[in-house]
């Protein structure tokens, strides 16, 4: 059903037809909403049988999933940014185990300094955890890929996280087609554990590995994740014969047929930068986009094919590997590596520092004429950033580097962005 | 495409007042898109929310610096931010005053501007009449629905039963009339859509 | 408190043996039917307190739930020497995930049972004492506030033997852990407030709270089943001496655990809904020293230098706790 909603709230809806069993819930901005909508929703019944079980942190809602899945119950949670990295150890115990669980990662800064605002750098930490994680580029997105998500979490007992953009898409009313539950339950098969606690077939699950079997079981995790790359599109056009839609998949293009350039993002900027290259086309621009959905696995092959045609590609990310540069843009150079492929990365949006179209066309041409540096810093004010360099160079006792910089911008409270 | 931007303060309902803005060009078949100035804002403290509305996918995801309306839920706000910052020169100015925009002090703002788009209105008074709270936006959202006919009155009507139930549904359908008969006789024509407008240029 | 309806008179020992009962009231662990829930073959050392606690308990707890029972184990010494790949000791269905948080997974498991409608499904968890006092406390108390249907056992060998012997929360002042170690002009382990977590588990109001001893099996027994009788968050603290940790004879673990009560180094009791509503009492009272001088981990206190006054802190310790629980009865038995 067509409906005008909040992003978390039509999220909620969605998981709320995924018929979860067990939700744990920690209340962490930007992420709070989805849970409190499911929450009303099993206190009102209209989510049942279902249990919602406030806990006392982010660690706990972890530990919480993986003792409900653990014992056969779909078990799902949410957090963001410093929730994540609190329940960091349970994230990496939860894909050790092959619990496949399903969590929302409404994407969020990570601290110091505090910030409440969107970037990617909170999931992107956990690239490693071996959790799938698949970026939505639309609040529809969001809602199919929870569909997707638990459906290829089951079927390969992997958890995943659904990462969408924290505030641009978890707070944005916008038009949102909730599906059916007879379609959901059709999609949906009900969850049928490989592993499951039950007394009545006595099994140990945790139990201690040593050298002579932890790489066979790593490296079986690593397959699983090869096998998703299989799956993915599959389910991708399972969920359009279903819901007659297209999302979800392992990468999206757009208008990259003849580009000699090609931009590369994730998540919900890919709107911001498909509008700027309309723009772009229209005066004359042969320059495309790929938008990359399945962060883990990463999909090479995937990538490598649809760059084949380009001359040079620009990866626009909102995360940043301090004392390197990007951290997706590592993954694409990869893909490309051997073809010559001329690349630049841009890193953006950090703490949630608005990407502005007219910010994108000033960036993309120089990136079609290469005049770009190999890694670039959207918006930058440099002359804060120098200044806060010549004063710690002047003076030891400089202070603390985020309040100076915030006094040499002399912000209030007056921003719209 | 046609943006608005909400001013007002925290705990006013800006942000609510975006979103039934969105959830009213919805019901008239439009893509909407309604999204807050994401702070951690209090009670009190200015916020921002904004809105687009267009007949196609709304894809764009960047703040809104260029409104076509700006919609100003307190004018206590006018000495501390720029409200009208990036104001399109033909855009509307829908404010909360029992003052006029004369009387505001905004006739140099108004100068080369189409002034017939200046509009204020005692929303609060009206909030206080009707729903016994003194909120403004939804009898503004429905003297900028009169003000600038990008939405109409119905819509209005609609998303507020989407959004109250019961008594405070009917006091705010009542704010909201009012609202839009008093911003209509102020006005001396009645806008077609302005997106209408856009579609035929 | 009605867990041993007879009375044994003997004198030199309390260890009488379940032939001289009726077998009604013989021990769980005594006759055939025990569940065997940790298997033989398991990799604890001689003599450990905490096998024996958590074989104790866990029987009693399947016995308790008639069969229909899930545990949930933290980190430590438990988890290491019954499971080493791909062996497996647990006769039952067991997980082990994190070092801190059993308790939340628990809770999990029980959420799980609820949501499937398999009441009869009951749920323990269990950790040392490192894993329950100190880094699975934020857990534990979650669990408590929201009255989880979970059993917590915690086996309190007083420090974090798994790694080497550490210090934790539960080890008590004085005593030599590799972190605590007996030098400089106040050697061992610093006298601190103390962090009773059967106390702080009692101020959570949950239904039941009892401590134990591997000392008195049948006490122990009738807490875990009693525990099982009920439903909500329910906690047991039980006291596991360690003979590599405490540098005891491992023929001594049960004598030890034996000493720390009937000196009131630790106390025996049981607790509902915050009040106590029995205790262990003391039978024969003993001076502190004949519980620490056997224990290596408090040779620093006697021998060529002895520190006296620091026993007679940890006397004072013990006076307290029998005053408190009211440990020493006049109708002794």
């Amino acid at each position: 059903m067509l409906k005008q909603t909040e992003g978390s709230k039509a999220v909620a809806e969605a998981i709320g037809l995924c018929r979860p069993e067990v939700i744990c819930a920690y209340p962490i901005s930007p992420q709070t909403h989805i849970v409190e909508a499911l929450g009303e929703m099993v206190k009102s019944g209209e989510l049942a049988p279902c249990e919602f079980i406030n806990v006392e942190s982010e660690f706990a809602a972890m530990s919480v999933a993986i003792g409900a899945s653990a014992a056969g119950a779909r078990a799902y949670t949410a957090t963001a940014s410093q929730g994540l990295l609190f329940m960091a150890e349970a994230v990496y115990n939860a894909s050790g185990l092959g619990l496949p669980i399903v969590m929302t990662v409404a994407n969020r800064a990570i601290g110091a300094p505090i910030n409440i605002w969107n970037d990617h750098s909170d999931s992107l930490s956990q690239r490693d955890s071996g959790w799938m994680q698949l970026f939505a580029e639309t609040n529809q997105e969001a809602v199919d890929l929870h569909i997707q998500a638990f459906r290829l979490a089951e079927e390969l007992s992997m958890p995943i996280m659904v990462c969408m953009d924290g505030f641009i898409l978890t707070h944005a009313f916008e038009r949102i087609d909730i599906p059916e539950q007879n379609q959901v339950d059709s999609y949906l098969p009900p969850f049928d554990p490989r592993q499951v606690l039950d007394p009545a077939e006595p099994v140990s699950i945790g139990a201690m590995v040593g050298p002579e079997a932890f790489m066979e079981v790593r490296y079986l995790a690593h397959a699983k994740q090869m096998q998703a790359i299989e799956r993915i599109p599959q389910l991708a056009a399972e969920f359009k014969q279903v819901f007659g839609r297209d999302s979800g998949g392992l990468i999206r293009t757009y208008r990259i047929d003849d580009a000699e350039t090609v931009i590369i993002a994730m998540g919900s900027v890919l709107g911001t930068i498909k509008d700027t290259v309309d723009e772009m086309r229209e005066a004359g621009h042969k320059i495309g986009v790929l938008g990359i959905i399945s962060y883990r696995p990463f999909p090479l092959d995937q990538v490598r094919a649809a760059l084949k045609g380009c001359r040079r590609f620009l990866v626009l990310e909102k995360s940043l590997a301090v004392g390197m540069g990007g951290i997706v843009a590592t993954d694409v150079r990869m893909a490309v590596s051997g073809t010559g492929l001329k690349g630049f990365t841009a890193i953006a949006g950090l703490g949630g520092r608005p990407i502005t179209k007219a910010s994108l066309h000033k960036l993309f041409r120089q990136a079609e004429v290469e005049a770009l540096p190999p890694v670039t810093f959207l918006d930058l004010d440099w002359d804060v950033v120098n200044k806060q360099l010549e004063r710690e160079r002047q003076t030891r006792h400089s202070g603390p580097i985020a309040e100076n910089v915030l006094h040499d911008k002399g912000i209030v409270s007056a921003k719209f962005g | 495409m046609f943006q608005i931007r909400v001013h007002g303060r925290g705990g006013q309902g800006v942000v609510t007042a975006a979103e039934m803005l969105s959830v009213a060009a919805f019901e008239e078949g439009r893509h909407a898109q309604a999204f807050p100035s994401f702070g951690s804002e209090r009670t009190g403290a200015p916020v921002v929310a904004f809105c687009r509305i267009s007949d196609k996918e709304i894809r764009l995801r960047e703040p809104i610096m260029e409104p076509d309306a700006v919609i100003i839920q307190d004018p206590t706000l006018l000495h501390q931010i720029d409200v009208f910052a990036g104001l399109k020169q033909d855009g509307y100015v829908l404010l909360n005053s029992q003052h006029s925009i004369e009387e505001l002090g905004l006739s140099e703002l108004v100068k080369d501007r189409r002034a017939e788009r200046f509009c204020t209105l005692h929303a609060t008074e009206l909030g206080l009449k009707h729903v016994g709270r003194p909120i403004p936006n939804v009898p503004l959202l429905a003297g900028f629905a009169a003000l600038s006919g990008i939405i109409r009155l119905e819509s209005v009507i609609l998303a507020i039963n989407e959004k109250f139930k019961g008594k405070v549904a009917l006091g705010n359908i009542a704010a909201a009339e009012e609202a839009y008969q008093l911003v209509r006789q102020m006005m001396n024509h009645h806008p077609t859509s302005p997106l209408k407008e856009e579609e035929h240029a | 408190m009605g867990f041993q309806p007879v009375k044994f008179y003997q004198t030199g020992t309390f260890t009488v043996g379940n032939r001289l009962l009726a077998p009604i009231d013989r021990s769980l662990q005594s006759g055939q039917m025990r569940s065997n829930s940790i298997n033989s073959g398991h990799r604890a050392c001689q003599g450990c307190g905490e096998a024996l606690g958590a074989r104790y308990a866990i029987d009693a707890a399947v016995a308790g739930s008639d069969g229909q029972l899930i545990a949930a184990n933290a980190t430590g010494c438990l988890e290491v020497f019954s499971t080493p790949y791909p062996e497996s000791s647990w006769q039952l269905p067991w997980i082990h995930s994190l070092f801190g948080n059993a308790a939340a997974v628990a809770t999990g498991i029980a959420a799980a049972m609820k949501v499937k409608g398999k009441t009869d499904v009951r749920v323990v968890a269990q950790g040392g004492d490192g894993g329950t006092t100190d880094i699975g406390f934020g857990c534990l108390s979650g669990m408590f506030e929201r009255n989880d249907d979970v059993l917590y056992i915690c086996y309190d060998n007083e420090g974090y033997m798994n790694t080497g012997v550490q210090r934790s929360s539960a080890t008590p002042p004085a005593a030599r852990t590799a972190t605590t170690m007996p030098v400089g002009p106040a050697p061992g382990n610093v006298f601190g407030q103390g962090k009773n977590v059967p106390e702080i588990a009692m101020a959570h109001g949950i239904p039941y709270v009892a401590t134990a001893t591997v000392a008195d099996l049948r006490d122990l027994e009738y807490k875990v089943r009693k525990a099982m009788t009920m439903h909500g968050a329910r906690y047991i603290h039980i006291f596991v001496p360690c003979p590599l940790g405490w540098g005891t004879a491992s023929s001594d673990t049960i004598r030890m655990a034996r000493l720390a009560k009937e000196s009131g180094m630790f106390p025996v009791f049981e607790a509902e809904h915050g009040e106590v509503t029995g205790v262990l009492k003391i039978r024969r009272k003993v001076p502190v020293e004949d519980y620490l001088m056997p224990q290596k981990r408090f040779a620093h206190l006697f021998g060529k230098n002895p520190h006296p006054e620091t026993v007679a802190r940890l006397q004072t310790i013990a006076d307290r706790n029998i005053r408190k629980y009211d440990l020493l009865n006049d109708e002794a038995n």
